[in-house]
């Protein structure tokens, strides 16, 4: 008895809050005397739910997103893991590159959709452009922090094997820091998830940021809670494959 | 081969201009520490050479230069007439812990001293006679971080045989090894020594593992570092202190030149 309910309490103890928060909040909707366009209960957030599925709008939506966030995160490795590399290992350049990337990264992504608006228009550009401005920065730190702590040791050992250049960035820095590297891009596609609700509130007409925000103009709450939960489903399953991720390479398997 | 000639050989660390690490950073920005003061050294095709001194004296600068880490103030490191420039498969370093790369399995890691093989099938041959050597066949596609301490330093060893390089240079080889490990990788290394008369350096602080290995003793001391002792040594092996009395007093003449007592 015992046996059974441990094995199975990472699946049960999280079912029991769940199906308590939707109780209350199903209770709170229906008595508190809050109109259900202001505080819809759940079963009316499924209901919309149903209906957004139904006529493929969710999914449209969802794809739209996805297809930002992938865009603008992929860019942002394109540029963000050589730069780290070159500004971990080479001195002279983090000195003259540091202090700027340093005072551009605490700039939330946000401020910048002014100028991202200006510069790209309307449509998905500006969007993918946040977005990749979000990841850009904490990869690139994280990259160079990954390449500057490499054991020195290493690099002796491949001057000792005589590995040429290139030999040297693919069996030794690459691997030295894949696993620091993995761990951010964790975090950053999350960050990336998290900005791209905020550009689709502009500019865009198509998303899960502009379902949220279309919804509210049509003062539809049910609908805008289904673009907020799906937000969060999708950001599990980010996270829940970027985790797998992590353990791409069988001698990173330790922890 | 691997005969190794050290001609007046200087070395001395410049503490970077501005950079102060800390308040309490010892050191003035460009201070320059002279490590090396004028070291000449020779040691013979296939000897064992065990290198004596307190920590810090520059045992293991001197290996860096000899293995070309580093480059000297002035003076040079000849090998067979050859000086040396930078590290190569000619002399292979063993480093004090983890030199193995840890995203390659033993067989990868021991791949790399046959690099410059052309034969695949040599290749594989002498990869797979080297890590039998060091035991660890089975182990073949175990990364490092499933090896014990004892196994990686094997591992590290097979791999540095592997390049058949003409010197072989050991910083400190049983640093954090446990007792037995020690006892046994120490054996192994007079055997491998034994078998292949490759000019072996060793580093170490322990006047027992020089008196039981070397061929030849150098005792360092002082700052910057000079030579106190370089003694030849020609006991066969197996070798005890205890037994054969002529060890034994070099051994107390070792313990009072580095300013300490067996006996407390």
């Amino acid at each position: 008895m015992m046996g059974w309910y441990r094995g199975k309490q990472r699946v049960v103890l999280p079912l029991v809050s769940l199906i308590t928060i939707l109780l209350i909040w199903e209770l709170t909707a229906r008595y508190s005397g809050w109109s259900s366009q202001v505080f819809p209960s759940p079963s009316k957030v499924m209901r919309g739910m149903g209906e957004l599925i139904a006529n493929g709008t969710l999914l449209r939506h969802s794809i739209a997103s996805l297809f930002r966030v992938t865009a603008g995160f992929y860019l942002a490795i394109v540029f963000a893991i050589p730069l780290g590399i070159l500004l971990g290992r080479m001195e002279t350049l983090n000195l003259m590159l540091n202090p700027i990337i340093q005072f551009l990264r605490p700039i939330s992504p946000l401020a910048w959709i002014p100028l991202a608006v200006l510069w790209f228009g309307i449509g998905d550009r500006p969007a993918v452009f946040l977005i990749f401005l979000a990841c850009f920065f904490p990869l690139t730190v994280a990259t160079a922090v990954a390449a500057r702590a490499i054991n020195p040791v290493f690099f002796q050992v491949a001057a000792n094997f005589k590995f040429n250049r290139w030999e040297t960035i693919t069996k030794i820095i690459f691997p030295a820091i894949l696993q620091q590297v993995l761990t951010a891009l964790r975090l950053t596609v999350g960050i990336g998830w998290l900005v791209v609700v905020a550009a689709e509130m502009l500019a865009v007409r198509s998303g899960l940021g502009y379902l949220i925000l279309d919804s509210r103009n049509a003062l539809r709450m049910d609908y805008v809670m289904v673009g907020m939960m799906m937000i969060g489903l999708i950001g599990i399953v980010l996270d829940g494959l970027m985790r797998r991720l992590i353990y791409l390479h069988p001698s990173l398997q330790r922890v | 081969m691997g005969h190794i000639l050290i001609q007046d050989l200087c070395k001395s660390y410049k503490n970077r201009r501005f950079v102060r690490r800390g308040p309490r950073d010892p050191y003035e920005p460009g201070e320059v520490m002279r490590i090396l003061d004028h070291i000449n050294l020779e040691f013979l095709e296939g000897e064992m050479v065990c290198l004596l001194g307190p920590s810090g004296c520059g045992k293991s600068t001197l290996l860096r230069l000899i293995a070309g880490f580093d480059t000297a103030a002035s003076g040079e490191v000849t090998i067979d007439g050859e000086k040396v420039t930078g590290p190569s498969p000619d002399h292979i370093f063993v480093f004090q812990q983890g030199g193995l790369l840890p995203w390659m399995t033993v067989w990868q890691n021991v791949e790399l001293g046959v690099r410059n093989v052309e034969d695949a099938r040599v290749r594989r041959e002498r990869i797979q006679e080297n890590i039998d050597m060091v035991d660890l066949a089975d182990f073949e596609q175990h990364y490092p971080y499933q090896l014990s301490g004892g196994m990686k330093r094997r591992a590290e060893l097979a791999r540095a045989l592997a390049a058949n390089p003409d010197v072989l240079i050991m910083d400190e080889p049983f640093n954090g090894l446990d007792f037995f490990s020690h006892m046994k990788i120490r054996e192994e290394i007079v055997n491998m020594h034994e078998l292949f008369r490759k000019t072996t350096l060793v580093v170490t602080h322990d006047i027992d593992d020089a008196l039981l290995m070397g061929d030849r003793i150098v005792v360092m001391g002082g700052r910057p570092a000079q030579i106190k002792l370089n003694r030849r040594l020609d006991f066969p092996h197996p070798r005890d202190p205890k037994k054969n009395a002529a060890l034994g007093d070099l051994k107390d003449e070792l313990f009072l030149m580095l300013g300490v007592s067996y006996a407390v």
